[in-house]
């Protein structure tokens, strides 16, 4: 049986009680401990992009701005720059966009309009298990696989579009009977397309995200209207996901700057700015750094420190503005 | 005052009801197999453009241009088979149709090539390495005494395997309370530090990997003169998964239901007990997931070993003494050194190292697997009557179809799924 409590309020002593948001006793030693720890992974990961900078600022300081237009790496005569690198890099990480893109956003609307129910699941799962291969694992098929192929379309690309600039390959003659092979192997082209396997799971991971999360209302909507399939994607799912294009595809890009050991396995060092990309031979900063860190000594570590100082402020800065058009679009933000 | 006539309308009797009229000469209509579904018709025309695709570059690439070989041929057949899939179509539809029609097989085709790229990249490793995995020693043996042209019944990758587990086992030790302690501390603590927190990590993830091998490189061997080591191979990897585990970790942990937190303190839990024994364990199979996408990038990454580990031909265990091989490295070294038989050595590791990346990736899609209701095992059945059983967190484990930890290492990480109620019940 319930009873009422009968005790009195005595006095006046009642007050309102202190509302405090401290932590006290285990929650204190809770919100402390969890505030060392994201000190400490602060310090681990702020202090290597510092000792970049730190490192890379002697190198920036002794060749000053030569150091962005200079393309020969030649430490033993003082003579260091980034420009030929740097234009491999980017070379290199456009040719796999070109790639990559079409075929990331067409295999995202695939699964995320086209594909039969049944199936989408298991694509899902094969796109993210294609993400998690090792790179080495590319590097080898971009090497073994796709290399003579690929210098045969490079073959066939000067042939019938070497007006081109980019399609030019010096030294030889395109019409020969007998064709030059070596001359179209181990280029910017072939490593492209290596790498373009490699941020084509990433950038496509990201946009099949972003369709899926396109509010099925508006798709029938359109449906309804009388829009074919097509005019559905062009009208509702396009325009919804443009932010997670944009995003996955900078995404992809910022992997692709970065990408080393396929770049390593295929190209031939060339130091020379060379919008060729047909023809062999180029250099990108990771490579660069994978090809010489055995031999430097200690300012020429440091000059190779400050070429991958350069590369992560790039990739971070393309990072970034992916992440900021993501989360400016409407995509993913809540609608009904 | 004027009383006010009510307006009058001119109102015509409306139009007497038509009858429609049966038309005799018109076909009789074709029953529709289903909604959304071609006709009989129109699966003729669709397979039929791709049929006739197929004759045509046939007869384009073996009998007018001089375009041999299978790729000319397969290009041509998709060529011309889009172009007959526009033609059927403006024959039975207008602009419309056709750039419908045309889509759909452009979209098919690019997946297709995709697809294609993807089984020709496991079929390549497989069918070029399978030959050295069937010999047991290549599994229970390690290179040392090794020529690089000794056959397969000599030698093997023991070394590599124990290599790569004991770094990732350290660089693990090192990232899995760092990196989940970071994801807590960011969704649970928060307050501006957390903010500059969350900022540095994720500026962290566009770290290149051989930019972090190069880091400890520097610091480690060269600054403070260790040797290379599987202990320097570990710490490179650290650096490189740290911000993608804490970042992937603070995604997951974002999409645990506010509303279990809410409970959960209302019960009077203190926040210690709520993170430990409510927001922990809801986003348990999260966690596991983004740890273990984590270690699948890790273990694949050859740069940052590269750089610190060095490379030893026989089994080393202590990971402080001495240069130490790993998987990635084994297959690099391999096929640089250009022997045929290194080289088919190099494309079994990498079998195996799909096998390994395979398996980790297996667990983690197991154990991210989104719990349904009506597909309970025996198992959580049985459990559900014992005393004790939480049902709610069968009810909310956090969907990972739509908070894909792989997905959080982007920028769409801070997309919150649950802002859209639809998403729930999609898929």
């Amino acid at each position: 049986m319930t009873t009422i409590p009968t005790q009195e309020v005595t006095g006046a002593e009642v007050r309102p009680r202190r509302i405090s948001r401290a932590s006290t006793g285990a929650d204190a030693i809770f919100a402390w401990g969890a505030r060392a720890v994201g000190a400490s992974v602060l310090v681990i990961t702020g202090g290597v992009g510092l000792f970049l900078g730190y490192q890379a600022y002697p190198t920036l300081k002794r060749y000053g701005l030569g150091f962005f237009t200079e393309t020969q790496w030649q430490p033993d005569q003082d003579v260091i720059g980034i420009a030929a690198v740097l234009v491999g890099t980017v070379s290199v990480a456009m040719v796999a966009m070109f790639f990559a893109f079409p075929l990331a956003l067409a295999t995202a609307l695939y699964i995320s309009e086209y594909a039969p129910e049944r199936i989408k699941a298991t694509l899902v799962a094969l796109i993210d298990l294609m993400a998690a291969v090792p790179s080495i694992v590319y590097g080898l098929w971009g090497f073994f696989l796709v290399m003579p192929h690929a210098a045969e379309l490079a073959l066939w690309l000067q042939q019938h579009f070497g007006w081109i600039p980019f399609f030019d390959v010096k030294d030889t003659n395109p019409d020969a009977a007998v064709w030059d092979a070596t001359r179209y192997t181990a280029s910017a082209f072939c490593a492209g397309i290596a790498v373009s396997m490699m941020v084509m799971p990433m950038a496509c991971a990201v946009m099949r995200q972003v369709f899926s999360q396109t509010p099925p209302g508006e798709k029938e909507a359109a449906l309804a209207l009388g829009a074919t399939k097509w005019g559905m994607v062009t009208s509702v799912v396009l325009p919804f996901g443009r932010g997670g294009i944009i995003g996955g595809t900078m995404l992809g890009l910022g992997r692709a700057l970065g990408e080393t050991i396929a770049v390593v396995l295929i190209v031939s060092p060339a130091f020379e700015i060379k919008p060729r990309i047909l023809e062999v031979g180029t250099t990108t900063v990771s490579s660069l750094i994978a090809g010489r860190f055995g031999e430097a000594s200690a300012s020429q570590l440091s000059a190779l420190l400050a070429a991958g100082f350069v590369l992560f402020l790039i990739t971070l800065v393309v990072n970034t503005i992916a992440a900021v058009v993501v989360n400016r679009s409407r995509s993913g933000v809540g609608v009904d | 005052m004027t009383v006010t006539q009510p307006p009058t309308y001119d109102v015509s009797p409306p139009p007497a009801t038509v009858l429609p009229s049966y038309d005799e000469d018109a076909a009789p209509a074709v029953p529709r197999l289903g909604l959304g579904r071609p006709s009989p018709d129109e699966r003729f025309a669709r397979i039929g453009s791709w049929a006739a695709g197929l004759g045509l570059a046939w007869v384009v690439t073996q009998r007018l241009l001089p375009l041999g070989g299978l790729p000319w041929f397969l290009i041509a057949w998709f060529v011309l088979g889009i172009v007959v899939t526009a033609v059927t179509a403006a024959m039975s539809g207008g602009r419309v149709e056709v750039k419908d029609r045309v889509a759909a097989a452009v979209i098919t085709g690019a997946a297709l090539v995709v697809g294609a790229a993807v089984v020709s990249t496991l079929v390549f490793v497989a069918v070029r390495g399978w030959k050295p995995l069937l010999h047991l020693n290549f599994w229970t043996d390690d290179m040392s005494g090794v020529g690089p042209k000794d056959g397969f019944d000599h030698g093997g990758i023991l070394h590599a395997m124990a290599g790569t587990f004991i770094e990732l086992g350290i660089a693990l030790i090192i990232t899995l309370p760092l990196g989940i302690g970071t994801a807590v501390f960011m969704t649970e603590v928060g307050g501006r530090f957390a903010r500059i927190v969350r900022t540095v990590v994720e500026a962290m993830t566009a770290l290149p990997s051989i930019v972090a091998g190069l880091f400890i490189y520097t610091v480690f061997i060269i600054a403070l003169g260790y040797p290379r080591s599987g202990l320097a191979a570990a710490l490179a990897i650290s650096v490189m998964i740290l911000p993608i585990i804490a970042r992937a970790a603070d995604v997951v942990l974002r999409v645990v239901p506010g509303g279990l937190r809410e409970a959960s303190l209302a019960l009077g839990a203190s926040r210690w007990r709520t993170v430990w024994n409510v927001v922990l364990p809801t986003a348990r199979p999260g966690l596991a997931t983004a740890v273990i996408l984590g270690v699948a990038r890790g273990v694949g990454e050859t740069s940052p070993v590269l750089l610190t580990s060095g490379a030893a031909a026989f089994l080393v265990t202590n990971p402080t003494d001495g240069v130490m091989n790993s998987m990635p490295l084994f297959i690099y070294s391999n096929v640089r050194s250009g022997e045929p038989v290194a080289i088919e050595r190099a494309f079994a590791a990498a079998s195996a190292l799909l096998l390994l990346v395979l398996i980790l990736f297996t667990i983690a899609r197991l154990l991210a697997r989104p719990r349904r209701s009506s597909r309970r095992s025996m198992a959580s059945r049985f459990r559900a009557r014992r005393p004790g059983f939480r049902p709610e967190q069968e009810e909310f484990a956090v969907d990972l179809v739509h908070a894909d930890p792989l997905v959080g290492m982007g920028p769409v990480g801070d997309a919150d799924p649950y802002a859209n109620p639809s998403n729930r019940e999609s898929s």
